[in-house]
């Protein structure tokens, strides 16, 4: 690998030239008309423009990146996240032009974007799945026989046409379940234009854990797992390695489902599988893999002192890992914070706009990684990340007092941020004792508990 | 005869369907009603939806699909009878 092409940007465009430079890879950022001026293309060596402001137009054309790789003259292409980072279609093309994608084959990215396929896939390698009926349920007393099988109630009736948490109804008894069925059924069918529903164990105060995983294609291993619960609308906010309270023995055994499902696909890369964990029960089921390098990687590289973009790239130019499973060792806590261009008293609503000011934290044990300057400008074409700001501690409770002490140093003038928001959250009793879910933050966002996260003054 | 302009409310890019393969909301020459979507505009992945504002029938699009807009840029124009 000579000449690496990011395609990407904002700050994980930042983070992959960093890796190449300091591997003394030459670097091709791509940009839009409206990101001419953004660090990720100061910070190349060259750049190329590849299309208008609007990203389907620029950083989502498969053939402008492309081209653009090829006429600079790069042999690699980085996706970084989000964008084209998972398109099958889009690592084929890569390869198909003569260059590195780095990142997983097109079929283990087509194989994990497919939720039947990946489930399926998953539980060849062992992977527990959410016990659930394995297909369409017609008959009302089938529905109670499988209700009784997968473990009792609450049980989810899911529409099979539905997602994104639309068609789904939680019933707690044989009788709500009887009453419920053809009811979801007729909704699933005016809805989605098919009736055809499954049930699913509910899972009541669960948490969303992941697993780093890396492979080389022969050897597997992971970094540990990350704690991802504290969500708005599905979007992550903040995120800790390793998670607060989790029992040794079912990390072990999560981590080692994870590296068994790395192993199943012969997986090339850094890749994260997600699970629902079930406190009550102590159990843990698969959601789906990420086959790209994810937002949250700076925790676990902060705990685990490796450097995954590097990995990736070194992994991809066709060197073995660097590292076995028993040289990483985890050490302390860190927990990442993302600071977002949103305005919190406004129901979180978009902020983009000149960056008057951008007085980002520093100091012992913090990072901060951020595709921003002071002076420029945060586009309303793309996502609303201004930085993440990460800390670390030899303890979580160490790790808390750095979070206060950095978000407080944090201020921003121009635009409304995230950043009052999440100086109240890590004062929040809840998370201080590191005790919530996937719901919780919306809960303490309703203020039912005297800890207000929201309000004007800050 | 008064025209009424339709302005964005956010800036972002602005489209005129409800998804790439649907059809557009609304076609230069129909009759719309105040509070009828005519289009989306995108801001940081967020979608806000574009009302008419006045009854009376649209007659310019100021603005193509996919096109950029700033905050309080005119969108489209009414004729509000």
């Amino acid at each position: 690998m000579q000449k690496l092409l990011v395609a990407n940007r904002g700050e994980i465009a930042v983070r992959i030239l960093r890796a190449a430079r300091e591997l003394g890879v030459r670097t091709v950022a791509v940009c839009s008309e409206a990101d001419v001026d953004a660090l990720h293309v100061s910070m190349a060596d060259e750049s190329v423009v590849i299309g208008p402001a609007a990203a389907g137009r620029s950083y989502l054309d498969e053939d402008a990146v492309v081209g653009a790789a090829r006429d600079s003259g790069a042999d690699a292409v980085h996706p970084g996240y989000g964008f084209l980072s998972e398109r099958a279609s889009f690592a084929q093309k890569v390869g198909d032009a003569g260059l590195t994608f780095v990142g997983p084959s097109p079929e283990a990215i087509r194989m994990m974007g497919d939720k039947v396929l990946a489930r399926e896939t998953a539980a060849r390698a062992g992977v527990p799945t959410v016990p659930g009926s394995d297909g369409p349920v017609t008959e009302v007393d089938r529905a109670v026989e499988v209700a009784e099988d997968i473990g009792g109630y609450p049980i989810a009736i899911k529409a099979a046409g539905g997602g994104g948490g639309r068609g789904i109804k939680v019933v707690h008894s044989a009788d709500e379940l009887r009453e419920a069925l053809p009811r979801v059924q007729g909704e699933a069918q005016s809805a989605f234009g098919n009736p055809e529903v499954y049930l699913e164990r509910f899972v009541r105060g669960a948490r969303h854990i992941e697993v780093q995983v890396f492979g080389d294609g022969d050897h597997f291993v992971h970094l540990g797992e990350r704690e991802c619960s504290l969500q708005r609308r599905r979007q992550k906010v903040v995120e800790e390695a390793g998670a607060p309270g989790f029992p040794e023995e079912t990390r072990s055994r999560m981590t080692g489902s994870a590296v068994a499902l790395a192993a199943e696909v012969g997986y090339h890369g850094a890749g994260t599988v997600e699970y629902l964990y079930d406190p009550d029960r102590n159990e843990f089921y698969f959601i789906e893999m990420n086959t790209r390098i994810q937002v949250e990687h700076p925790a676990t590289e902060l705990v685990t002192q490796r450097d995954l973009v590097r990995e990736q790239l070194t992994v991809a130019a066709g060197d073995p890992l660097s590292f076995g499973q028993d040289d990483v060792v985890s050490h302390g806590h860190a927990i990442e914070f993302r600071l977002n261009a949103e305005n919190p008293d406004l129901n979180f609503l978009p902020s983009p706009g000149p960056l008057t000011r951008l007085q980002l934290p520093s100091g012992p044990f913090v990072r901060v990684d951020s595709g921003c300057v002071q002076g420029g400008e945060v586009p309303p074409f793309y996502d609303s990340l201004v930085a993440k700001v990460i800390v670390w501690g030899n303890t979580r409770e160490t790790a808390l007092a750095r979070a206060r002490r950095a978000l407080g140093e944090v201020e921003i003038e121009g635009i409304a941020t995230t950043a009052p928001f999440l100086r109240r959250l890590v004062e929040h009793p809840g998370f201080v004792a590191g005790e919530y879910h996937t719901t919780s933050l919306e809960d303490w966002m309703a203020d039912r508990d005297g800890h207000p996260l929201l309000g004007s003054s800050s | 005869m008064s025209d009424h302009l339709v302005r964005s409310p956010l800036p972002g890019v602005f489209y005129r369907r409800p998804a790439p393969d649907d059809p557009p909301f609304v076609k230069e020459g129909d009759a719309v009603s105040s509070d009828q979507t005519i289009g989306l505009v995108e801001v940081m992945k967020q979608f806000a939806e574009v009302k008419a504002g006045a009854d009376g029938i649209l007659t310019t699009f100021a603005v193509e699909d996919h096109d950029v807009l700033g905050a309080g840029d005119t969108v489209a124009t009414i004729d509000a009878g």
